[in-house]
């Protein structure tokens, strides 16, 4: 089966009006938004994400954030950003140039990193702003009486975003480690103590991710029972030259674009959803290459790697002397 | 020969596999009768070290030998049925990381799988190898009730009499086979029975 092919890539688009900008930590800002036409916004599930554009002078940035607020309350949505002052500038963007009353545009929420319903008890472990998708599962979580727990690892108590709040508002289920402190998450001891039917999830940097995934699939786990996510931003490289053939196009993709970012700079309609690399609907088919790949999704398996016949244009580039894409 | 070839058939037959050892904190076997073998031949020193095996002798003379596995827990009973109390406790207080082999026939395989699951066992973490009996456990679509031990085709209900036809249709949540009344349009009218198989 393919995916149903949609008339314009991307999620339907909102546009919003910045409601609210509000500080949480020294790196961590909250922005929340409400629906410019008044109207409630779309339910979405816990983990669910949505696509935020930013317009930067002549550049328009595209970057996927978790939704933070209650799935129960459609008034707003919340994101939470960390500024990443090494980064591609769109964090720096949303805390230097976004303000209450801003008009901006989002995407419908999608979804990812939902909860598993089959589960008979939900584990989470969050590092750092990985915290964020945890507390729209946990508001869902809680109107059912849920079973779940939170490991939330953060470097130290000023860093970590609503954890003085999942504190007080639930005692026995949270539980934060700093590792400023020297504390780090005692996974072994968690994984192998938890009762048939549980599922974990893990959202953070990718060192944790890796670490919950082998730690839990070497006592036994299996693979279908831990859940992550990690949205991965485009990294930077040599630029390279590419032929789309569908388009009639020859474009050249600069050392800070992204494959995609270069074909919509050339208005080239290229699908997409996440822009980091896990949904898989940038997928699109190499008709030929003279060079090698730098695939950083996490979607194309080692299968299609091989085969050089695919390349996911959100997060992978290309060095070599041709390359030339279905597109 | 423990060990039989089903044949090709629709895609709600289940499909049975052949045990091997995985990586777990603890190892659950349980098996009826010639499934015994299949213990036999998977069980490594490493695996009986965490390993409850629960073993349904059925009338075989396994048992010794399964014994001499060295097993951290071992148990022998006459039926699923007198062993389905200790399973649900093992069940009640075992961790993520258990694997679960299940080998025999396919009554004990589809009861067993059931139990697990409910319990919230991954299915992942499931694995079965048929060995012994090729006998169904067949329900009745008309009274619901069970008939365990089914060779042939038909067969008489043992609740409410009807001759039944054996369907490869399967129950993953009775674990069980479909039996249709094989003569309802012609009361009377039942073909000579034969082996399922044959």
């Amino acid at each position: 089966m393919s995916a149903p092919q949609k008339a314009k890539a991307g999620a339907e688009k909102i546009a919003v009006t910045v409601s609210a900008v509000v500080p949480v930590t020294e790196y961590v800002t909250r922005f929340e938004f409400t629906r410019t036409d008044g109207a409630d916004f779309p339910p979405f599930s816990g983990g669910a994400h949505t696509v935020v554009s930013m317009e930067d002078g002549d550049r328009t940035r595209l970057n996927p954030y978790s939704l933070m607020s209650d799935p129960t309350d459609l008034s707003h949505y919340a994101i939470s950003v960390r500024r990443e002052d090494t980064g591609r500038g769109g964090s720096a963007f949303m805390h230097s140039q976004v303000a209450p009353g801003d008009a901006m545009t989002i995407t419908c929420p999608v979804n990812l990193f939902g909860l598993d319903w089959r589960a008979k008890k939900h584990i989470f472990f969050a590092g750092g702003i990985g915290i964020t998708p945890f507390l729209a599962m946990i508001g869902q979580l809680e109107q059912t009486n849920g079973n779940w727990e939170l490991h939330y690892a953060a470097r130290t108590p000023e860093s970590a975003a609503y954890a003085d709040m999942l504190l007080a508002k639930f005692p026995t289920k949270v539980h934060v480690y700093y590792s400023g402190q020297g504390v780090r998450i005692p996974l072994e001891s968690l994984l192998s103590g938890q009762p048939l039917g549980t599922h974990a999830y893990v959202c953070g940097p990718a060192g944790l991710i890796d670490l919950v995934h082998d730690t839990a699939t070497g006592i036994g786990w299996p693979h279908s029972n831990v859940h992550s996510e990690e949205f991965l931003a485009p990294a930077p490289g040599a630029p390279f030259e590419v032929r789309l053939c569908k388009s009639d196009k020859t474009i050249t993709v600069g050392e800070h674009e992204s494959l995609l970012e270069a074909m919509e700079r050339e208005g080239v309609d290229a699908p997409f959803l996440c822009r980091g690399g896990s949904c898989g609907q940038c997928e699109t088919n190499v008709v030929s290459a003279d060079g090698g790949f730098i695939h950083r999704d996490h979607w194309l398996d080692d299968d299609d790697r091989a085969s050089g016949k695919k390349i996911m244009p959100c997060v992978s580039r290309f060095v070599g002397t041709t390359l030339e894409l279905d597109r | 020969m423990s060990k039989f070839e089903f044949p090709p058939s629709i895609g709600s037959r289940p499909v049975w596999g052949t045990l091997e050892p995985r990586v777990g904190q603890a190892h659950l076997f349980v098996a009826d009768a010639q499934g015994a073998e299949a213990i036999l031949d998977v069980a490594t020193p490493e695996l009986m070290a965490a390993a409850h095996i629960i073993f349904i002798t059925r009338g075989t003379d396994y048992a010794d030998k399964l014994r001499a596995l060295n097993p951290s827990q071992f148990y022998e009973g006459p039926s699923y049925d007198a062993a389905l109390s200790r399973i649900k406790r093992v069940l009640s207080d075992a961790k993520m990381g258990l694997q679960v082999y299940i080998s025999g026939t396919e009554s004990l395989m589809g009861q067993m799988t059931n139990e697990a699951a409910q319990a919230g066992v991954p299915f992942e973490s499931i694995q079965t190898e048929h060995r012994g009996s090729t006998a169904r456990r067949m329900q009745c679509v008309h009274c619901k009730g069970f008939t365990e031990e089914v060779e042939t085709d038909p067969f008489v209900c043992c609740h409410c009499g009807l001759n039944l036809f054996v369907r490869d249709h399967y129950s993953r949540r009775l674990a069980a086979y479909q039996g249709v009344c094989v003569d309802a349009e012609d009361p009377g009218n039942v073909p000579a029975q034969k082996g399922i198989y044959e």
